[in-house]
């Protein structure tokens, strides 16, 4: 084996040595750059982009809460648009709304396709079509999903496909999107059916890694289907469960495209009205930028929190 | 070059690339050098899209005679959509300071475009050497754009609500086409019939949704002699009787009647879509429906027909009216100014010419002998010479729109914080449409509180 003799940095005459010397050299920030050269200027395209596109937007609509715009003179304000936005008739409502369609999102959303992932799993034959007919309603745009569901689907007269298949089934029809009632119901069924795809898609996969002795294991102890369900793949998969359900959380409470195009907006008798359909109304109809500003930081916070728990689980994943 | 040279000039290419690209984004496209050489260049938006076949050419056709006779100015065209003043996108452009030189606003955005701080004065520069009319221009539009003494835009189109009705529909439910209803117990009684027609056909269509319900509520309040807010605009002033009576005609119509059909939230691209379909008996609107019916809902004019908006027990008491006219940004050069003004003059304020040129516009699928707009004031030389253009190239049925014409209701404004307002109205309206137990009282109550709260918010 070669032994290659590393060349002694020369040091300038008269200087003792230093009593450290023996520790590894201390590279300059300068070298360091110059190193890395590429690898910096690679990183350069993604950190503009999120500062461009992520950041100074975040940035300035976080300084624009606390300013006014009025005569083309902006003025500080302090705490003003948040006093203000808070006062606002339609501020609670949009945030009941909200949790409300996060709640039945959770209830609907996160139970149904892992539960369909189970049963994907259990196929034997046939499974890679079955996963793109899953996947397939996620390929359609989000706007054209939904008028798919408002003219066809949710047309409360009985030309209705659901209207139809009640009456069908001899059961009572019903306004959907025209009763405030099941406005919601009904948005979180759409929601469902669009975005479920890819849910179904990762917890597939964690199903398949789940070893199969453990199976086999509860099989011989006489566990049934269900007991197999709780014992075994909820336990293993009860990582990708919360991960899902935070991302769940985080996704649902910016509720915009569903109420926009199923309920034209706020809805009957504001039962759509979203927190972002109510930043959106502020900030495009009402000439009230900087209120809609404000409204969008309390969301921020709000999400920021699920976020903190969505960052938490991520690390112990890690 | 060994790998990692490869790497390094791949980088540096990335990073000079992205660094053009922001520069490039960062670009203004209305360079100050627009009066370079006497030659001024301005920017209009409002320009038709490519499937107004017809209303495009006719644009074009005016900009390249204008410029034929001014050959001093360029005038580049900037189309915003099939709506000019779609409000999000229209908000983000103030906003944005992309705004064009000179761009078109609805008269309700005087307040948007003050608060941007993208508009100019223009008080000193129009008058009649700029445009030859301005005399004639009806003092009311000019008011309407007029804020403490200042002309900030030039009124370019104005509009009233009146009944809009589907004379097929009133022939089919034996309905008289020429004497169609004038009071809302009138209305009720012939939605009642036009809906008997089955197949889907709403007698009397409305708006609840998109801010476009309290628009039309509005509207009908007037009707009644109502407005929505007191007279220094402090308070909502709709929880009343008359504005109990709007409500309750549309549930007994809705519920009573069951004669506006099953799919309710509608707003203006549904109803009018419907229309087109020959699904709609009546509905309250501007004489330019009509035109939207035709042009972009494939509906035929000879169907259509107006009246002036019906009243409660008697003719209305009175009607909203508004309009659109073009604003000019801040910092222009007093000679753009002066050629955007020129070009708003030939194209939107003469007789004859641009939108006037009724002449051209007659063999075209667009709509010559509307009632409206009426922008010149009664007994001016302007407006006489417009009507008679207009008799002389009529291609619609001008005795549709004549009782419309000869029974002119009352024309009243939009509120202070009209969108606002409207988006709380929407909620009264889809009250009363889409819930058959709605509390009429209760619903009313909501929205003042609502309305108030916004107000004392604002002020």
């Amino acid at each position: 084996m070669a032994i290659t003799t590393v060349p002694e940095t020369p040091r300038k005459p008269g200087r003792p040595p230093s009593p450290y010397s023996a520790r590894p050299q201390r590279t300059s920030l300068g070298r360091k750059v110059r190193d890395n050269l590429s690898g910096h200027a690679f990183l350069i395209g993604a950190v503009l982009c999120f500062v461009v596109f992520s950041w100074y937007p975040m940035v300035r609509g976080i300084i624009m809460s606390f300013q006014r715009t009025r005569r083309g003179e902006t003025t500080w304000v302090g705490w003003d648009n948040y006093s203000r936005i808070i006062a606002d008739p339609s501020f609670w409502t949009a945030w009941q709304n909200t949790f409300y369609f996060t709640v039945l999102a959770l209830a609907l959303g996160y139970v149904v396709p892992f539960f369909v992932a189970i049963l994907l799993n259990e196929f034997r034959h046939a499974k890679g079509y079955l996963r793109i007919l899953v996947y397939l309603p996620v390929m359609l745009p989000p706007a054209s999903a939904l008028f798919l569901f408002k003219f066809y689907a949710y047309d409360p007269s009985e030309a209705g496909l659901f209207n139809a298949i009640l009456k069908a089934l001899h059961l009572p029809t019903s306004q959907w999107m025209q009763s405030p009632e099941m406005t919601m119901p009904a948005m979180v069924l759409a929601s469902t059916w669009m975005n479920m795809g890819g849910a179904v898609l990762i917890y597939l996969a964690s199903l398949q890694n789940i070893p199969g002795e453990l199976y086999e294991a509860a099989e011989l102890d006489g566990a049934g289907i269900w007991r197999r369900i709780v014992h075994v793949t909820i336990p293993q998969t009860r990582l990708i469960l919360a991960l899902l359900a935070m991302l769940q959380i985080v996704a649902t409470m910016q509720l915009f495209i569903e109420p926009l195009i199923l309920a034209n907006g706020a809805g009957a008798e504001d039962s759509a009205t979203s927190v972002a359909y109510l930043i959106y109304q502020h900030g495009f109809f009402q000439n009230d930028l900087n209120g809609a500003a404000a409204l969008g930081v309390i969301m921020l916070v709000v999400l920021a929190g699920f976020s903190a728990v969505y960052v938490r689980l991520t690390a112990k994943q890690d | 070059m060994s790998v990692p040279q490869y790497r390094k000039a791949a980088a540096v290419a990335l990073v000079a690339g992205l660094g053009l690209s922001l520069t490039a984004c960062s670009t203004k496209s209305d360079d100050k050098g627009s009066t370079a050489g006497g030659k001024v260049t301005i920017t209009v938006d409002c320009q038709p899209v490519g499937a107004q076949k017809e209303l495009l050419k006719n644009w074009n056709d005016d900009v390249a005679e204008f410029q034929k006779q001014n050959p001093d100015i360029t005038i580049k065209s900037v189309s915003v959509g099939e709506q000019c003043n779609n409000p999000p996108d229209f908000t983000a452009r103030l906003a944005g300071g992309t705004v064009t030189d000179v761009f078109y606003g609805y008269m309700t955005d005087l307040q948007q475009v003050l608060d941007s701080g993208q508009a100019m004065d223009i008080s000193q520069q129009v008058n009649k050497d700029a445009i030859a009319t301005w005399d004639s221009v009806d003092p009311a539009l000019k008011e309407v754009f007029t804020d403490g003494g200042k002309l900030y835009a030039v009124p370019v189109k104005n509009y009233s609500m009146g009944l809009v009705y589907n004379k097929a529909l009133f022939q089919q439910a034996g309905l008289d086409v020429n004497n169609p209803p004038k009071t809302w117990a009138e209305v009720r009684a012939a939605a009642k019939k036009i809906s008997a027609l089955g197949n889907g056909i709403a007698g009397y269509s409305e708006y609840s949704a998109g801010n476009t319900g309290g628009w039309h509520f509005t509207s009908l309040l007037y009707s009644q002699g109502g407005k929505v807010l007191t007279e220094d605009g402090k308070k909502a002033d709709f929880n009343n009787a008359q504005g109990k009576q709007v409500l309750q005609n549309l549930k007994d119509m809705r519920y009573g009647d069951n004669s506006m059909g099953a799919r309710q939230l509608l707003q203006w691209g549904d109803l009018l879509t419907n229309a087109g379909a020959g699904k709609v008996g009546m509905f309250i609107g501007a004489p330019d429906a009509t035109q939207a019916i035709v042009s972009q809902f494939q509906g035929k004019f000879q169907d259509w027909a107006m009246a002036p908006l019906p009243g409660q027990d008697g003719a209305a008491k009175g009607t909203l009216g508004g309009g659109e006219g073009y604003f000019f940004k801040k910092d222009l050069t007093p000679e753009q100014v002066k050629a955007g003004l020129k070009w708003i003059a030939y194209q939107k304020l003469t007789p004859g010419k641009g939108q006037f040129d009724y002449a051209r516009a007659k063999p075209q699928n667009y709509p010559v002998g509307l009632p409206q707009p009426l922008l010149f004031a009664n007994g001016s030389d302007a407006q006489k010479q417009e009507l008679e253009l207009r008799k002389a190239n009529a291609n619609v049925d001008t005795a549709n729109f004549a009782l419309f014409e000869a029974t002119p209701v009352p024309i009243k404004g939009e509120p202070r914080n009209a969108q606002a307002v409207y988006a709380v109205l929407d909620a009264a309206m889809s009250g009363v449409l889409t819930n058959p137990n709605s509390n009429i009282d209760a619903l009313l109550k909501t929205a003042e509180e609502k309305v108030n709260q916004l107000l004392a918010a604002e002020s």
